[in-house]
């Protein structure tokens, strides 16, 4: 509202007598401090800024009358700007060294509305700004941040919104907000981890809607906080497209890491040994059986996984699946007697198959091959015919 | 699986001349007489089989395995599991027609052709009482208690071999078939066999592969004896003095029936023993390799 008021007000009136003074010292862009500080202000760029139709004084409070003190009180910002300022107060950037505001906005004399291209938090333009601190190695190091800008830049979202210019495209504010940002771990914050279905949900609202009906979200909603929210399977930062081979080969230990029991098995089957050999993505992940967002028990008719729908389930892959067919078990643990006898005791077998044959041929080889070498020293020591 | 007649290698004489024209070759001059040992048609079953079988070994370790380094890496090198499994899937297929044309055979033999020998006696496969005595007098020998038994045409842990491949195929193969083609055989079959199929399939795989690369290996090619490589299987021939010391039995009851004449054949030519060097060594250091990884992948 400030903002459209006053860029309207900078189209129609151009107040130029007060800042004539200051600009006729000012005015000198090359100008500078005893400091060595910036001190001189594009006129053009100033009067077709955001801020172009105030006065110098508007914000420069403390100076009156010419000459003026060396040593300037500094702009509040505030004075304007009470809610940015008061988010930003509680930020984690609140101790940033540099100017809290200028950090992000650039040079006060030539804000442009956020909407203008030109801007530094115009959409396209937002990972940029936040990059240049965050994108910074030794500035990631410091504060112990993983180097997030990259990571971004190679996402889906980056992609989107860099190399396909969609402004709808999530970008950094889109999920930590603008001035209010707030460490992960604040429940307050928009990526503590019970709020992230809802940020996410912002603009995935159907996904959203399916991972509330799921078991899953239902549990957040709950307060389980243990389990899954949006970033634990897509991760934060570095989101891949979910249909990508990258993401099909790395995202079921995801699943595994508190399903162990149900990962060991699925490792134990054709399904899993050939999904890890990677080349051929399509082989069942967890979530084309149990679905991505809407995971539903077996007990719910309407899960995918529920013994009605199997053939169903089971035939989106392998043609000609039946009622049969089905009753494969993807995760049958052939070590356990009490859940899996049949299976059990065929592994049994196999097993000590496969010991005694081989301790048996085993002995029987070496104590073969040391008469044998015994055999053929001694023959040829007597100089005789080696058997 | 009978002794094999050289029809092609040596001339088969209209009478045989028994003992006599036998003796009479190798007076003329000083050099060993050669006897044929496998026919052409069984060492190119033998290459089909060896040839296959470390394919599907390679190919099936790496499905087995599939978590290893070792895996990833080559199935990566090959653009993925699709070609690993599209080429273990091709020498199924090709072990599976060399099976069948190999039963077939042994049917064709046994039943049309009345060849006696196949099913029973000292030159059939099929395991005897002599076998067993061997067993023992052979672990006798092995601890100095005893002389070495006098071994038939097929010695009893030739003829393990054998059998230890012949229900490996149709184990393996036809819980492979069942997995190929699940929703088919699940028509007959309850779904918890499609488990049992991976279980038995990959268990009974790992026997064959650790039986072959390991005991089958050193028993038949690298132990004193035949060290580095036993030939035969890949010339088909032996020498007389080979035959004589390996195969005493058959030896003697080759010349008793007069029969020894007719497997009498050229000395294996040059080329024919580099190329099986070569062939044989890289079928030997592609199974030492796989057994290593095997073994790696197991105590990882």
């Amino acid at each position: 509202m400030i903002f459209t008021s006053a860029f309207l007000l900078a189209i129609l009136a151009r107040p130029l007598h007060a800042d004539v003074d200051c600009l006729s010292c000012h005015g000198d862009p090359t100008l500078q401090d005893s400091n060595g500080k910036k001190i001189g202000v594009s006129a053009d760029k100033f009067h077709a800024s955001i801020h172009g139709s105030l006065k110098c004084t508007d914000c420069h409070t403390s100076i009156h009358d010419y000459p003026h003190p060396a040593q300037q009180a500094p702009v509040q910002c505030v004075t304007c700007h009470a809610e940015e300022t008061s988010g930003l107060a509680g930020s984690v950037h609140a101790k940033a060294s540099e100017h809290p505001c200028l950090g992000c906005h650039g040079d006060p004399h030539q804000i442009v509305p956020k909407t203008d291209p030109s801007s530094s938090v115009y959409p396209l333009n937002i990972p940029k700004t936040c990059g240049s601190c965050h994108g910074n190695e030794a500035m990631a190091k410091k504060y112990h941040l993983p180097n997030v800008y990259s990571m971004y830049l190679d996402s889906i979202h980056g992609f989107a919104l860099g190399k396909e210019g969609l402004l709808v495209a999530a970008n950094c504010t889109s999920c930590h907000g603008s001035h209010k940002i707030l460490r992960h771990t604040d429940p307050q914050s928009s990526t503590y981890r019970t709020n992230i279905p809802a940020t996410c949900g912002s603009c995935h609202v159907g996904i959203n809607e399916q991972y509330q009906r799921g078991i899953h979200g239902k549990a957040v909603a709950a307060g389980n906080t243990s389990a899954p929210v949006c970033t634990d399977c897509h991760t934060a930062h570095g989101i891949v497209e979910p249909t990508s081979a990258d993401f099909r080969m790395q995202s079921t230990p995801v699943c595994g890491s508190c399903h162990r029991d149900k990962f060991s098995t699925y490792r134990d089957t054709f399904h899993s040994q050939l999904g890890l050999l990677g080349g051929y993505v399509e082989t069942a992940r967890c979530w084309d059986c149990h679905q991505a967002h809407e995971v539903l028990p077996t007990s719910d008719p309407r899960s995918p996984v529920a013994p009605a729908n199997l053939v169903t389930t089971c035939g989106r892959c392998h043609a000609g699946a039946n009622a049969s067919f089905v009753q494969y078990q993807p995760h049958a643990n052939a070590r356990n007697r009490r859940l899996n006898p049949a299976l059990y005791y065929i592994r049994l077998f196999m097993n000590l198959l496969l010991a005694s044959v081989l301790t048996f041929f085993m002995i029987h080889t070496v104590l073969w091959l040391v008469r044998s070498r015994f055999q053929q020293v001694k023959s040829k020591s007597s100089g005789g015919d080696h058997d | 699986m009978t002794e094999p007649t050289a029809t092609t290698a040596a001339p088969t004489p209209a009478v045989l001349p028994a003992e006599d024209a036998v003796a009479a070759v190798p007076t003329q001059k000083h050099q060993e007489r050669w006897f044929l040992r496998f026919t052409l048609a069984q060492r190119y079953l033998h290459a089909v089989l060896f040839t296959s079988f470390l394919v599907l070994a390679a190919t099936g370790l790496i499905m087995r395995f599939s978590g290893s380094v070792w895996a990833i890496r080559f199935a990566k090198a090959v653009d993925g599991f699709g070609t690993v499994l599209f080429f273990h899937k091709f020498c199924a297929l090709v072990l599976t027609l060399a099976f069948l044309i190999h039963v077939r055979e042994i049917f064709a033999r046994g039943l049309f052709r009345h060849e006696k020998g196949i099913f029973w006696g000292p030159t059939s496969m099929v395991a005897n009482w002599k076998d067993v005595k061997d067993l023992f007098g052979h672990m006798r020998w092995f601890l100095g208690l005893g002389p070495k038994p006098k071994f038939e045409r097929y010695a009893y842990w030739e003829k393990f071999d054998y059998w230890a491949v012949f229900w490996g195929m149709v184990v393996i193969g036809f819980s492979g078939y069942a997995m190929w083609f699940a929703p088919f055989f699940a028509r007959f079959l309850p779904g918890w066999a499609l488990n049992a199929a991976l279980v038995i399939h990959s268990e009974e795989g790992l026997l064959a592969i650790l039986f072959i690369f390991s005991i089958h290996f050193v028993n038949t090619h690298l132990r004193p004896d035949s060290f580095p490589m036993d030939m035969v299987i890949f010339t088909g021939r032996e020498s007389e003095e080979e035959f004589k010391k390996r195969r005493p039995d058959e030896y003697k009851r080759m010349m008793a029936e007069g029969r020894g004449a007719i497997r009498i054949t050229d000395a294996p030519p040059k080329w024919l023993i580099n190329f099986s060097r070569v062939v044989g060594f890289t079928a030997l250091a592609i199974g030492v390799i796989l057994l290593v990884l095997t073994l790696s992948a197991y105590f990882e």
